[in-house]
């Protein structure tokens, strides 16, 4: 009786993990298909999100409440936002430095990343704030566990993101030049696809699914910090090379898999929640040894 | 330098390097004539003989200067030379400092602690090397980032390492009878450290070894194709960074008499990557000058407070951007 | 014995089979080229032969010893060098350093050598010095040896290159595509060139090259790849009225 709880709680909670790391991970695994760079920044992105959401859920909920009219507002002003944020970082940090040596562009995420989190713990003076909704712990009781409204919430609407970028990627045009760019830059560029806009397009996608993120965990977990962004990063990451960097199917399966590994980390007696974070970065180095290329990636072989 | 938006499409940074090389061009004139000699010269006597002429508070910022010296010429064979981007030197500097607070507290000489440490280092190194260095840098940064974190994680956690309050009260090092106590006594220690690490450093650069090393780092596929074997050399790059960073955490430790895991924090390994990106990459005086700066500008702006990081992050990408070779001039044209 | 036979070589990636089973010899002291239309594998083929690409099937025998899962820089130290299609020079490391990379593997002073300085490792980094220069000599810029290798013209960085192979003292030297990009002149200077090579340093040269008149005039042997496999082998009169070659370049003729 006990066990069979245990584990449906686990993958309530894997189910929940995974989200957040699959939304994160689709903009680390875009931003890597298109022009092959690890967006240091990314995590901090998340936060942002976070922050913005909480600011903006401030401003409405004067007039529209911190239910779900309020949150649904600052949900998608937060992601309009961030992905436009997202597009102005890439074009000041990371454009002018797309034909310099990999190393700078590199450094140069490092310092964006430094300049979105301090300048975040500057304003909020490193408190952890508070977010207050008006949601409540009601749900259903299924199977012996609580499943709240606000869990189910969060899931299915990951998973319309999810539906609607696919759908986004396979159908629309720039959807189509994404994928043609990440395989080949310089015959896109003869083509006459403007490489430049629709690598500014997938920042912003990537950005605002981030945002999104960021949000909900503000809301679910009630508080958010400057530093949330650091170990979310890295969790990403391990989803999107879990599933293949550059894959976008593997960076949502990736992030899932990641979460319900997670939640069943959590049970075994030596690894508790304080090691958790020792165990995803276990698995990463497993993954990096065994099968670089995690689930759906391609391996890449250099022309000479 | 005129801000139009046309400049920021330069991927080369040639106009405004141009121009910052025209005031640092003193310098490189200076660096081919018997001028330098004196000046260096100058510089040496007055570096070796600051105790003699400042208060402890100047000698403790100089000490601390030497210190973070030491730590970024390790960084700079890894990074500088090799090209290779470890985000968790931190975590080898951890190492270093813990090995010499666990064995210190046991009772062991301190001067012995310093190859148990060395070899822990590339223990250490190795371990997280082998199957990383032939990841893509990207991947490389993010992993070692990662372990920076892990292994704070560790040393908060595990009771060897005293808990989240560290490893106190270890004895001070005597040498020949003589115990290390005073900010004087450290800050020379420091200083025979920086200029082993110097001459180490400039050896590395104009030998064989120094230049496969920087050949893995523009051109890896060629650089094999040279006959150089790139996994030993980046594996032998990554361990000598870690060396310095061990050692340095092991006199670091007996400095402070203490070591806790908030030393070793991500702001760290971010601070050296900042100050020797800052001074030049793969230059020595740059390096010098970076790490000078690091410590000095907190303590110019004291007002600066948690604004420090947030400058940081700014200065790294308008270095990237504006000017990627650093403050310190590149050699040749 | 030749000095490179190369045994029913296969290089597949995924579906495609960019080699297949490509049979052939070099022998020593001698000019071949290896040629084809676009895509034909010629790259392909040399990556296999110095180690980048691991092959599929097949062999690949120097000096008598097989190359099969040799790491690339140790087929360097066994003697065959290269140049690269498109130059890829040690972007900023000036001439002289770049051409001094080339000994690496002829000089055994390592990391501890380089800290210490023993009087060993003093010697060999002045014969790296010295070789170095030589080839530079030879390949008449000498005088270009502290300039930066981004900041040089096409042509001089081509001649880079090669002094960089040459100072690696190959047995085989391999170049791809060496005449890419360089004018009348400068192809008429590498002929001469790729002859000096030969006979001042008895090394055996095996090229791949587009440019027709330059693979006629210069080589002994000619060995013709399309869609992998190899379709002709022989001196260039037999292959210039070669029929298959012909149709390979030309596509077949209406009757």
């Amino acid at each position: 009786m006990g066990w069979r709880t245990i584990i449906l709680q686990q993958i309530v909670n894997g189910l929940i993990l995974g989200s957040f790391y699959s939304l994160v991970a689709l903009g680390y695994s875009m931003v890597y298909g298109i022009i092959k760079l690890l967006n240091f920044a990314h995590g901090d992105v998340y936060m942002f999100g976070a922050f913005i959401g909480y600011v903006i859920l401030g401003l409405v909920s004067g007039i529209l409440g911190n239910g779900w009219a309020g949150v649904l507002v600052a949900m998608v002003c937060s992601m309009s936002i961030v992905g436009v944020f997202g597009v102005v970082i890439q074009r000041l940090a990371y454009r002018p430095l797309y034909s310099a040596s990999r190393l700078c562009i590199l450094i140069s995420a490092v310092g964006v990343s430094l300049i979105l989190s301090n300048s975040v713990m500057v304003a909020t003076n490193g408190d952890y704030i508070g977010v207050k909704t008006a949601f409540t712990n009601a749900g259903i009781d299924l199977l012996g566990i609580h499943v709240t409204f606000v869990q189910m919430l969060m899931v299915s609407f990951t998973a319309a993101l999810m539906v609607v970028l696919s759908s986004f990627i396979s159908r629309s045009m720039v959807g189509k030049a994404m994928r043609a760019i990440a395989l080949d830059h310089d015959t896109c560029r003869l083509m006459g696809i403007n490489v430049y806009k629709i690598i500014a397009v997938t920042f912003f996608v990537g950005s605002a699914l981030a945002a999104a993120a960021g949000m909900m965990a503000g809301i679910y977990y009630g508080q958010i910090h400057y530093f949330m962004g650091f170990l979310i990063g890295l969790k990403a990451f391990t989803a999107a090379v879990i599933g293949g960097i550059g894959s976008i199917p593997g960076a949502m399966i990736g992030g899932l898999i990641l979460g319900m590994l997670e939640a069943a980390g959590t049970q075994f007696p030596h690894v508790g929640s304080a090691y958790k974070d020792v165990f995803s970065f276990a698995i990463l180095i497993l993954i990096l040894i065994f099968k670089p290329t995690g689930l759906f990636g391609k391996s890449e072989i250099e022309r000479m | 330098m005129s801000e139009e938006p046309s400049k920021l499409l330069l991927a080369e940074s040639r106009l405004s390097s141009t121009l910052a090389d025209r005031l640092t061009g003193y310098w490189r004139k200076a660096a081919e004539s018997p001028t330098q000699k004196y000046l260096v010269g100058l510089l040496v006597v007055l570096v070796a003989t600051l105790p003699l002429y400042s208060n402890n508070y100047v000698i403790e910022v100089g000490s601390n200067i030497l210190f973070y010296i030491v730590l970024c010429l390790g960084l700079n064979i890894t990074i500088g030379y090799c090209g290779l981007f470890n985000l968790g030197n931190a975590a080898f500097f951890a190492f270093g400092a813990y090995t010499t607070g666990i064995l210190c507290t046991m009772g062991v000489n301190f001067w012995l602690t310093i190859p148990v440490a060395i070899l822990v280092s590339i223990l250490v190194a190795c371990i997280i090397g082998i199957p990383c260095l032939n990841l893509r840098n990207d991947y490389l940064a993010i992993v070692t980032l990662g372990f920076g974190e892990i292994t704070r994680l560790l040393a908060r956690n595990l009771t060897i390492t005293g808990g989240p309050s560290g490893l106190v009260g270890i004895p001070r090092p005597s040498l020949f009878g003589y115990k290390l106590r005073t900010v004087t006594d450290f800050y020379f220690a420091f200083l025979i450290l920086v200029i082993i690490g110097v001459v180490v450093s400039y050896r590395i650069h104009d030998s064989k070894f120094g230049r496969a090393l920087e050949c893995i780092r523009e051109d890896e596929d060629a650089a094999e194709a040279m006959g150089i074997e790139t996994l030993k050399h980046k594996l032998l790059s990554f361990i000598l960074g870690s060396i310095f960073a061990g050692v340095g955490g092991c006199f670091f430790a007996v400095k402070m008499a203490s070591v806790s895991p908030e030393s070793f924090m991500f702001t760290q390994s971010t601070n050296v990557l900042m100050a020797i990106v800052l001074g030049g990459l793969g230059k020595i005086p740059g390096v010098l000058i970076g790490a000078t700066l690091l410590v000095l500008f907190p303590e110019i702006f004291r007002g600066i407070g948690s604004w420090r990081m947030l400058s940081f992050g700014v200065v790294l990408v308008l270095l990237m951007v504006f000017r990627p070779q650093g403050l310190w001039p590149d050699k040749y044209k | 014995m030749a000095l490179l036979e190369v045994k029913d070589l296969t290089m597949r990636f995924g579906g495609v089979t960019a080699v297949n089973q490509l049979s052939f010899a070099v022998e020593s002291d001698s000019i071949t080229s290896l040629i084809g239309p676009n895509g034909a594998g010629k790259t392909s083929a040399f990556n296999c032969l110095t180690g980048f690409y691991r092959p599929s099937a097949g062999d690949i025998l120097f000096k008598g010893r097989s190359l099969m899962g040799i790491a690339p820089h140790l087929i360097t130290k066994r003697g065959i060098a290269r140049t690269f299609q498109n130059v890829r020079l040690f972007k900023k490391m000036t001439v002289l350093e770049n051409v001094m990379s080339g000994m690496h593997c002829r000089v055994a002073s390592g990391v501890l050598g380089a800290i210490l300085r023993p009087p060993g490792q003093r010697r060999d980094e002045r014969k790296i010095r010295d070789t170095a220069m030589d080839c530079l000599a030879f390949m008449g810029i000498q005088d270009k040896r502290d300039r930066v290798a981004k900041n040089l013209p096409y042509g001089i960085q081509r001649r880079v290159e090669l002094a960089r192979a040459l100072a690696s003292q190959p047995q085989l030297l391999l170049l791809d595509e060496p005449a890419a990009g360089l004018n009348h002149d400068e192809k008429n200077q590498l002929i001469d060139l790729i002859d000096q090579i030969r006979r001042a340093y008895g090394i055996t040269v095996f090229l791949i090259e587009h440019n027709m008149e330059l693979v006629m005039r210069i080589s002994e042997k000619i060995v013709v790849l399309d869609y992998g496999k190899k379709i002709a082998e022989g001196n260039p009169e037999e292959i210039k009225t070669n029929p298959a070659v012909i149709e390979a370049y030309l596509g077949k003729e209406e009757d």
